[in-house]
């Protein structure tokens, strides 16, 4: 297979995955209690203007920006670990960042959304430490058995915060933190999201560097990667990603696992190549959901996390089962 | 009798058969050994005989009925199986683990006669000082034998063990080997054993049934089925083959070198 | 052959009829202790439920604390049983079936059923027909389930656990999602019909859990011997002549019945039942249904009466019975997990 043929076939993905994108943006924009046609879209009028600058664009923007950082985050962690089950969702990593979010409001009511964001990040970042540290002392190094252990890491964590929040009669808002939603995104709430495209990037220059990291200490040193270095880079910006998301939007699940894993199936695993397209297919995805979510019971919105909760467990479910069917797998 | 009528079986479709057309019976009142390298289909037939597993074609008939049709109690009654893989988690202790031999019979109530054939069965096998330990707190050769006194217990015509000897030091393989013996010389049982050393066969079977890719190779008394040419079929090793002390005895820890390749 | 030699059984103290050693015989008195202490602890905490910290009106109180503990009673023991047994044949000491998403299926059944039929429909329907409905249909789903995930995967224990708690996601997911699609005043049906709330509780869906669950425990009972020789394992159990697959669906029939009346009750505990079970275990060292099934029961009972009067009583009510459940059992799951992974 030559270079030129993977190279046609990588932006033959690209730009089947713009048009989708395209049409679900226009979607995004269009649908809502006030519908805004197509002809309308490229000379509004005053009114149409301030609902789509006020709402509509800083709500697709958000979408967009969430389902990618949520991707890459998901897809930086794979990399790291080398275990194709790791994700945001299956590591404490968003379970954490509710927790910070929680701490945050606790010892600082009022607290702005900057100083939320934050805290999440450092509390994010020390959960996700605890878990790796965890998956250091298991013997099986098995996808499925990781992902479990992620899983109920996040489970305790989440107790813990139920817990705290039961305490303190913080119950509704904790609902609301762990519930991803878009409806109340408008211009001047969701900026913060934008920190995740400066982060993205860096993500992308650092990802070659990811891999090596993930195929072991000794391998990276021989290879003049500082292990840790580069480790704690991963860590903070798969974590910042994480918190920013959580706080502006929500938590939404299982984005982070299924997406890269999809897109590995497809096209590999050469994180340059995958990483735009993960992106992309992350965004996308999270597009779906929220075109969904405000269409199929118009006027009501169903919130984003719901429909990926069903799409994402179903598509895992199918992940889980692929890769038990494989021999050699868990024992 | 049993009676195997052309049992084929693979694992699932399209994978290489693990039990390629094997027609063979078992009259009763012998010992046959079971032998061949790993995955010849050894297990797998003995699975199949004794109905833990229904292979894909293919019959067996345990005294003219078909074994995976007829009531399960009816033929545990009749047959014991003693399987190679024993991982028990329950909090069991030696006693508890031979009484559930008479299970077939008492259905968990246990009636004095039961008791005795338990304690009897636990004699046999040596066991009787360390009835009450628990399983978990043995050796793995302690807790083959309370395995094999639960096949005991169980008092079938037929009893089929898969590689019983396993864990089992010299002193207790020769034991349950001579206590075999004695089952189908002065009882009539039929023994039906997977034995991965053909010199404990050679030494106590009636028979010998040798397998390969799923096949049954040879078939035959020890005297025929123990000479090299045989068992360099069956085994793929060049084997010497000797007689010592009226016993034939094959060095398979010593093979001989493989014939030189042929130069092309 | 020869019997046993006298000497030998007058060393172990074999009693003829019985056949029982004198170990035997003082490991049957120990468990027997245990189960007396276990039941004056269940009475203790029981009576302290009713009678502790009374304020205002006693008939008052007594009438609404008895019908709660009723519902923790029956909680708790259908919880303990059921999972117990369900470990049993699942092969496992991590799955129970909370873990494997058995309670949050129940909650998808209830909304679906009321976004299907309507509440009016509902309305229409009595307590004990729309609980005896979920649990009918529970029983089915539930089978078609676990027996799709056991063929597919019998030695496969961690696909079976993830599976479990990612469909149970799935299911809640699901539930929400649907109930989300019902009209503002149906979605406030469905909440009334979802739950019965804890601190009063409806007499009649009491009355019908509390039957059923008599009822299930009931099927149990001649069931548990041949649980014993399930446990062996299924080559184990059918070489001594067990239908295995015949005692494996009937137990999870009854297994689906008590899970649907504790969730009817008090909702989704997802790791009540692995606390529950796999502490009956350690405190009664024994194989024996007939000994461990009871036990988890009432271990079930101490731990919801004693949780809910914790929970009252010495938090003051700052949290829920389900939340510290879900807190300790969380911890606790997470450990088995590894110890299973580490070994």
């Amino acid at each position: 297979m030559n270079v030129l043929a993977t190279g046609g076939r990588t932006s033959l993905w690209v730009s089947l995955g713009a048009v989708v994108l395209a049409v679900g943006a226009y979607l995004s924009l269009a649908v809502g209690v006030v519908p805004i046609p197509l002809s309308d879209m490229l000379s509004p009028d005053e009114r149409q203007w301030m609902l789509l600058s006020q709402v509509r664009i800083p709500r697709l923007v958000a979408v967009l920006l969430s389902g990618a950082a949520l991707a890459v985050a998901g897809l930086i962690m794979q990399r790291v670990t080398q275990n194709s089950f790791v994700s945001p969702s299956t590591s404490g990593t968003v379970e954490a960042a509710v927790l910070g979010i929680l701490v945050a409001t606790l010892l600082v009511p009022g607290i702005s959304l900057l100083g939320k964001m934050v805290v999440a990040i450092v509390v994010a970042v020390a959960g996700t430490m605890i878990f790796l540290q965890l998956l250091q002392r298991i013997r099986h190094r098995d996808p499925i058995v990781v992902a479990l252990v992620g899983l109920m890491y996040g489970g305790v964590l989440s107790a813990i915060t139920v817990f705290i929040a039961y305490q303190r009669d913080l119950l509704q808002l904790l609902e609301i933190w762990t519930t991803g939603s878009f409806s109340a995104v408008m211009s001047g709430q969701y900026e913060p999201l934008y920190a995740v495209l400066a982060v993205g990037v860096l993500g992308y220059v650092f990802a070659d560097r990811f891999t090596v990291v993930g195929m072991g200490r000794e391998f990276a040193t021989n290879l003049g990667v500082s292990y840790l270095r580069i480790l704690y880079t991963a860590l903070i910006i798969l974590s910042v990603m994480t918190a920013v998301v959580v706080v502006v939007v929500g938590a939404i699940p299982f984005l982070g696992l299924i997406v890269p894993n999809v897109v590995s199936m497809f096209m590999g695993d050469h994180v340059r190549r995958t990483l735009p397209v993960t992106a992309l297919a992350g965004a996308g995805f999270v597009l779906l959901c929220d075109v969904i979510g405000r269409t199929v019971r118009f006027p009501y919105e169903i919130p984003v996390a719901t429909i990926a909760g069903v799409l994402g467990a179903g598509v895992f479910v199918w992940l889980i089962l692929r890769a038990a069917r494989r021999p050699g797998a868990t024992r | 009798m049993i009676d195997i009528k052309s049992v084929s079986h693979s694992y699932f479709d399209g994978a290489p058969k693990v039990l390629d057309d094997v027609a063979i019976d078992f009259p009763p009142g012998q010992v046959t050994a079971l032998v061949g390298a790993n995955g010849a289909g050894k297990s797998t037939l003995l699975s199949a005989m004794s109905r833990l597993l229904v292979p894909g074609s293919g019959q067996v008939l345990l005294d003219g009925v078909d074994v995976t049709k007829a009531a399960p109690t009816v033929v545990a009654k009749r047959m014991a199986v003693l399987r190679q893989d024993n991982r028990i988690s329950a909090r069991l202790s030696v006693v508890d683990l031979v009484r559930f031999g008479r299970f077939p019979y008492s259905s968990g109530r246990l009636s004095p006669e039961c008791h005795e054939i338990v304690e009897r069965a636990l004699e046999y096998v040596d066991m009787t000082p360390m009835r009450d330990c628990f399983l978990d707190e043995l050796s793995g050769g302690q807790r083959q034998r309370a395995f094999i006194a639960m096949v005991l217990a169980q008092d079938t015509d037929y009893i089929l063990l898969d590689e019983p000897l396993n864990n089992l030091d010299m002193r207790h393989a020769a034991a349950i080997m001579q206590l075999l013996r004695r089952a189908a010389d002065d009882l009539g049982r039929t023994v039906i054993l997977v034995l991965h050393d053909i010199n404990v066969a050679a030494s106590y079977c009636d028979r010998i049934v040798a397998m390969r890719d799923g096949r049954v190779v040879i078939d035959g008394s020890p005297d025929e089925v123990m000479r090299a040419e045989v068992l360099s079929e069956v085994f793929g090793m060049q084997i010497p083959v000797h007689r010592v002390s009226g016993q034939l005895l094959a060095m398979h820890w010593a093979p001989l070198p493989a014939p030189a390749l042929q130069a092309v | 052959m020869t019997a046993v030699s006298d000497r030998a059984s007058e060393i172990l103290g074999l009693h003829p009829a019985t056949g029982t050693s004198v170990t035997e015989r003082e490991r049957l008195r120990s468990i027997r202790r245990t189960a007396v202490i276990l039941g004056l602890l269940c009475a203790g905490f029981a009576a302290a439920y009713l009678l502790w910290d009374v304020k205002g009106s006693w008939s008052y109180a007594l009438d609404l604390r008895s019908r709660q503990l009723a519902s923790l009673v029956v909680v708790g023991a259908a919880v303990g049983a059921s999972s117990l047994v369900f470990q049993t044949i699942a092969g496992s000491r991590i799955l129970t079936p909370g873990v494997m998403g058995f309670d949050s299926l129940y909650v998808l059944i209830q909304t679906v059923i009321v976004s299907v039929l309507g509440p009016s429909a509902l309305q229409l329907m009595g307590v004990p027909e729309r609980f005896i409905l979920n649990t009918a249909l529970l029983a089915g789903f539930g089978l078609l389930l676990f027996r799709w995930l056991f063929r597919a995967h019998s030695r496969n224990l961690f696909v079976l656990v993830l599976v479990g708690i990612v469909v149970g996601s799935f299911f809640t997911s699901l539930a929400t999602f649907a109930s989300r699609m019902l009209s503002p005043d149906d979605y406030l049906t469905l909440q009334t019909v979802l739950f019965a709330s804890f601190t009063t509780v409806d007499v009649q869906l009491l009355g019908v859990t509390a039957a059923v669950a008599v009822l299930g425990m009931a099927a149990l009972v001649p069931l548990l011997r041949r649980l014993d020789v399930v446990d062996l394992g299924k080559d184990a159990a059918t070489g001594l002549g067990l239908d295995y697959h015949r005692i494996v669906t009937i137990t999870l029939v009854v297994v689906t019945v008590l899970v649907a009346t504790s969730t009817a009750l008090v909702g989704p505990m997802l790791f009540l039942g692995l606390l529950v079970a796999n502490l009956a275990r350690q405190i009664v060292p024994t194989h024996r249904h007939t000994v461990l099934v009871p036990v988890a029961g009432a271990v079930g009972v101490l731990a919801t009466v004693g949780g809910q009067f914790l929970v009252t009583h010495v938090f003051a009510l700052n949290t829920t019975l389900s939340v510290v459940v879900n807190l300790v059992g969380g911890l606790y799951f997470l450990y088995l997990l590894l110890k299973a992974v580490r070994l």
